[in-house]
């Protein structure tokens, strides 16, 4: 047995591959680049079973550090590794819609960076689920989005791709000045970037005489403008309208990627954020408050809208804003302990990890369908029961768990999410729940209608690459076995529910 | 043994998924999940009452979450009943022409969904094992339904996925309800804690009227109830016997087993609620019931206001009248499925079962005729058939609660219902005269009776029910113990 690895080697690892790639494919003489793709989910695997040996936080003071490495973090650290992994073995299935759409000579010119760009993605990911410090959040930050910038609008002779890049250019960018903004607020407040640092400070600064006690309003403003900007980050309302057009008109693989990773590591940062503030009396209730309004909304507008649509990508985006939703309620419905913390945290992390496989699955199906049929509204999944039982059974399955049946890990996920608010006594939002758990059924079963009640337009059986059917039959038997053992995630989650909190923080909660 | 009475289907409709002989081990599934619960009945031993066949397998120790199955007379009563229904509708499932397997894996998922949800003693699995029925649900009636079937089937869906959420909901409250060190899903403990009244009288009310409102959408309890008949006038036969015999009978099972036991404060604070609607089950309904034009829409509508009876003798809430209830679910899942599945055969000749296209059909079908006479002599509650002698519980039950009301709101509520079986006699015996009297119509030639082969299932059912309406002690004596543990002292 090797010694414990200590924990940043795994960042640097991934950094280093992203960098060998891009290098390496310039010197590439061969056409076909998706040997960088297979070279990554190798190497990511081997990162991926690494992490179970680390030396977690074991002698770091977190009040003077960037970076931490509690069982929160690698828990995402393993989700951005594994949605990488999948998002790799998608972008394989999708290099033939990609290359007709790249102006090129030869085949495979210019298709390097589509393969390589994922693992530095994976990286900032990576970062992001340790950082304890805005500095580390606002870099690692960029790193992810900027590399999305590019992988959004990689489709150079397609309008709806470059349309995408230019909205979340915009938009990203835009929400980036909000997160610097409020992170000077913050700092201009406290003198501190370190969360830990922060919640030590903060209850001084709230007391008799502290600079704060007459007025809360400053920190509450920096404060709502860094939940702004992760509101754009996880696709939660109202800072949403990014989310349908930019889902659409990105390559398939990178929709995925945006979908999961991109709001796994925006919830964590969220978790994170937060921490300092909920323990105290004069701010955390409204900070929490905030974060109802959005759950509730996200809630609203991402089923409901979801209904009409006919494009399965679209329809996706519309449920992916529902399930930021979802997941901002068991956010929101942290109580100022630490049990309730600890809660909140599982049900989160549980519901990521669910979704991750779901919607992954989803994805990959869709990308083998759009292959053959050309197009992704849900007419083109019709009959897809007859041309190929299999595909049609693991879009069945992630419909079903997205919907939230039990015996998927869809269905703990949304269990633990409102338990959380039974617990808490949100009976609004549990009341909005209810109206769009059963507007999810109708829009997640359209698909599952339309592949087993329709007929197909077009008989001809559906190819299936080896390595993207065992990646979909690996997806399946994941959503069904934590769906019925959920103890093994769980277990995983519960060994260390405190560590990640701050200290200061558990000081002040008692 | 319980297991087997699970995954003997469950492993058998992943057998026909992946391309066994369809019909042959859907039968063989279902003949030995009926030899197995009658198995399981008689080796049940009833002089010590209480949970027996108990296997328990931890999934979430940490939540006292497992996968605990054990079984008392009640839930035998209801496996049984769930293995005799699917039996005959595997049974007299017709030929089918598109994708045999998927339609027989569908009926195996429900079967094992509600025998999953009769055997559970966890909350999770109980609720979690009914769900598994929603989702073929949908599809058998999408796909090989007949009229409105797309609407049909949406409606039930989303009206039973709301129902379930508001259950789930209703589930957590009451978990959150008990006192901190206690807390469980295993309904047997939980049984337990009832008897100790461990939860606090104030905090009783929420919680039981969610699951009041979870289980009644599920129940098709007034005025939840208009996803029902049009969901089992299109569904395909064996989907409808299924459904309306077996899964409704789950949000019944889970009042008497949960709600009504774990909330006695609540369920009585509620009372009113409960009985103006099952007064609305049983008269509003039961006048629609009247005004159908169509066999499939009586049938299903006639689904909708039995179920009023079952509400009353459960909100009796005495040992006479939940006992009754118990009784009428096992007889009604019977009868309604023989109906269904008598209509089924019909269908074949007059695909709307439209009244105005049938009559005179006595002559040609002499076997149809008596069987559905007796069937619907059942459904009315005539003596000779299981539905009487627990029909008679329920009212005799329901005529003094267990608890004082309001002044005479029970008596009322009996008396209302009581009109509920001139009622059905009127709507039973005017589809009886519309279809198998009066002269035999020219176009009408070719209308026979089933062979033999598909008689057997009809006699089946019709047989269980009048040998437990002759000698109701063996069941009433069966359940009795286990409501009686349910029942707070």
């Amino acid at each position: 047995m090797p010694a414990p690895l200590s924990p940043i080697t795994l960042e640097v690892i991934v950094l280093s591959l992203g960098i060998f790639l891009l290098l390496a494919e310039s010197f590439s003489r061969s056409e076909d680049k998706s040997w960088m793709a297979r070279l990554s989910i190798v190497v990511l695997g081997v990162v991926f079973a690494w992490s179970f040996h680390t030396s977690g936080n074991a002698g770091i003071d977190l009040s003077k550090a960037f970076y931490s490495a509690d069982e929160t973090a690698l828990f995402f650290k393993r989700l951005a590794l594994l949605t990488t992994m999948i998002v790799q073995v998608m972008a394989i299935e999708y290099g033939g819609v990609l290359a007709r759409f790249i102006p090129s000579s030869k085949t495979g010119a210019g298709t390097g960076e589509f393969y390589a760009l994922p693992v530095l993605t994976c990286a900032g990911l990576m970062f992001m689920a340790s950082a304890v410090d805005f500095l580390l959040i606002f870099v690692s930050l960029e790193l992810v989005t900027i590399s999305f910038y590019i992988l959004v609008a990689y489709m150079r002779k397609q309008s709806t791709s470059l349309e995408a890049g230019v909205k979340y250019l915009i938009l990203g960018a835009l929400s980036t000045g909000f997160l610097v903004y409020g992170i000077t607020w913050i700092f201009g407040l406290t003198g501190e970037t370190n969360l830990f640092r922060i919640a030590q400070v903060l209850p001084g600064m709230l007391a008799e005489g502290g600079r704060l006690h007459d007025s809360q309003t400053p920190l509450l403003f920096g404060i709502i403008l860094v939940l702004v900007s992760l509101g754009f980050k996880i696709a939660a309302a109202p800072f949403q309208i990014w989310v349908p057009d930019v889902y659409q008109g990105a390559p398939t693989p990178i929709t995925a990627f945006l979908s999961v990773g991109s709001k796994a590591a925006g919830f964590i940062v969220l978790i994170r954020v937060i921490q300092p503030f909920i323990g105290l009396p004069e701010i955390g209730p409204k900070v929490m408050g905030a974060l109802a309004v959005l759950a509730g909304l996200s809630l609203l507008y991402g089923n409901l809208a979801a209904m009409p649509q006919d494009n399965l990508k679209r329809m996706l985006a519309y449920s992916s804003i529902g399930h930021a939703g979802y997941l901002l309620v068991a956010v929101a419905s942290t109580g100022p302990s630490l049990s309730t913390l600890g809660q909140s945290n599982v049900a989160v992390s549980f519901y990521l990890a669910g979704y991750l496989l779901m919607t992954l699955l989803s994805f990959l199906v869709m990308t083998v369908v759009a292959n053959h049929s050309r197009g992704d509204d849900i007419i083109h999944f019709n009959g897809l029961a007859k041309r190929s039982p299999f595909l049609a059974f693991g879009m069945l399955i992630s419909m079903l768990s997205l919907a939230g049946i039990p015996f998927t890990a869809g269905f703990y996920g949304k269990f633990l999410v409102f338990a959380a608010a039974v617990r808490e006594h949100h009976f609004v939002l549990i009341g909005i729940g209810v109206v769009t758990v059963a507007a999810g059924f109708y829009y997640y079963l359209r698909v599952i209608s339309a592949m087993y009640w329709q007929e197909p337009t077009d008989e001809t059986p559906v190819t299936i690459r080896p390595l993207t059917r065992f990646t979909i039959g690996a997806l399946i038997l994941g959503i069904i076995f934590f769906g019925i053992f959920p103890a093994t995630i769980l277990e995983m989650l519960n060994s260390a529910p405190v560590q990640n909190t701050p200290i200061a923080l558990q000081t002040s909660l008692k | 043994m319980l297991n087997l009475i699970i995954f003997i289907p469950l492993l058998a409709a992943f057998a026909v998924l992946l391309g066994a002989p369809a019909r042959k081990s859907a039968l063989a599934a279902a003949a030995a999940g009926l030899v197995i619960s009658l198995f399981a009945l008689f080796s049940y031993d009833a002089s010590k009452a209480g949970f027996q066949f108990a296997s328990s397998t931890p999934v979430v120790p940490e939540w006292d979450l497992k996968f605990l199955l054990a079984a008392d007379g009640l839930s035998l009563v209801m496996l049984l009943l769930t293995n005799l229904v699917t039996l005959a509708a595997v049974w007299i499932t017709p030929l089918v022409e598109k994708r045999e397997n998927i339609f027989y894996a569908c009926l195996l998922f429900i079967t094992a969904g509600a025998a999953g949800a009769f055997a559970s003693q966890d909350l999770f699995f109980f609720y979690a094992f009914h769900e598994l029925a929603l989702i073929p649900t949908f599809l058998l009636i999408g796909l090989w339904g007949s009229g409105q079937r797309h609407a049909a089937a949406w409606k039930i869906t989303i009206y039973l996925a709301l129902g379930s959420f508001i259950l789930l909901i209703g589930l957590v409250d009451l978990y959150n309800a008990l006192p901190a060190g206690v807390r469980t899903f295993d309904m047997i403990k939980l049984q337990q804690l009832a008897s100790a009244h461990v939860i606090p009288e104030a905090s009783q009310t929420r919680p039981y009227l969610l699951l009041l409102v979870g289980f009644g959408i599920l129940i098709s309890l007034f005025p939840f109830h208009s996803w029902a008949p049009t969901a089992y006038a299109s569904a395909p036969t064996p989907a409808a016997m299924l459904h309306a015999g077996v899964l409704k009978k789950f949000g019944l099972y889970g009042l008497i087993r949960l709600a009504v036991p774990l909330l006695p404060a609540g369920a009585q604070h509620w009372s009113w609620l409960l009985l103006t609607l099952l007064v609305g089950n049983v008269i509003y309904v039961g006048l629609a019931t009247i005004a159908q034009k169509k066999l499939d829409m009586t049938l299903g509508y006639s689904s909708v206001m039995h179920m009023g009876y079952i509400f009353l003798g459960i909100a009796a809430f005495n040992l006479v009248g939940v006992t009754g209830a118990a009784v009428l679910m096992f007889a009604h899942g019977l009868s309604i499925a023989a109906l269904f599945a008598m209509a089924g055969h019909l269908r074949k000749f007059s695909p709307s079962l439209a009244y105005e296209t049938m009559g005179g059909l006595g002559k040609p079908m002499p076997f149809l005729g008596a069987a559905f006479g007796m069937a619907a002599f059942a459904s009315i509650g005539l003596p000779g058939f299981a539905n009487f002698s627990s029909e008679i519980l329920v009212f005799f039950g329901a005529f003094k609660p267990a608890f004082t009301p309001e002044a005479g709101s029970y008596q009322l509520a009996t008396a209302f219902a009581l009109w509920g079986v001139v009622i059905s006699a009127v709507y039973m015996l005017r589809a009886y005269r519309a279809i198998f009297l009066g002269g035999v119509r020219k176009d009408s030639t070719d209308w026979v009776d089933p062979i033999f082969s598909l008689r057997l299932p009809v006699i089946l059912l019709l047989a269980t029910l009048m040998i437990t309406g002759f000698f109701p002690g063996g069941i009433v004596n069966l359940v009795k113990p286990s409501i009686e543990a349910l029942l707070p002292k």
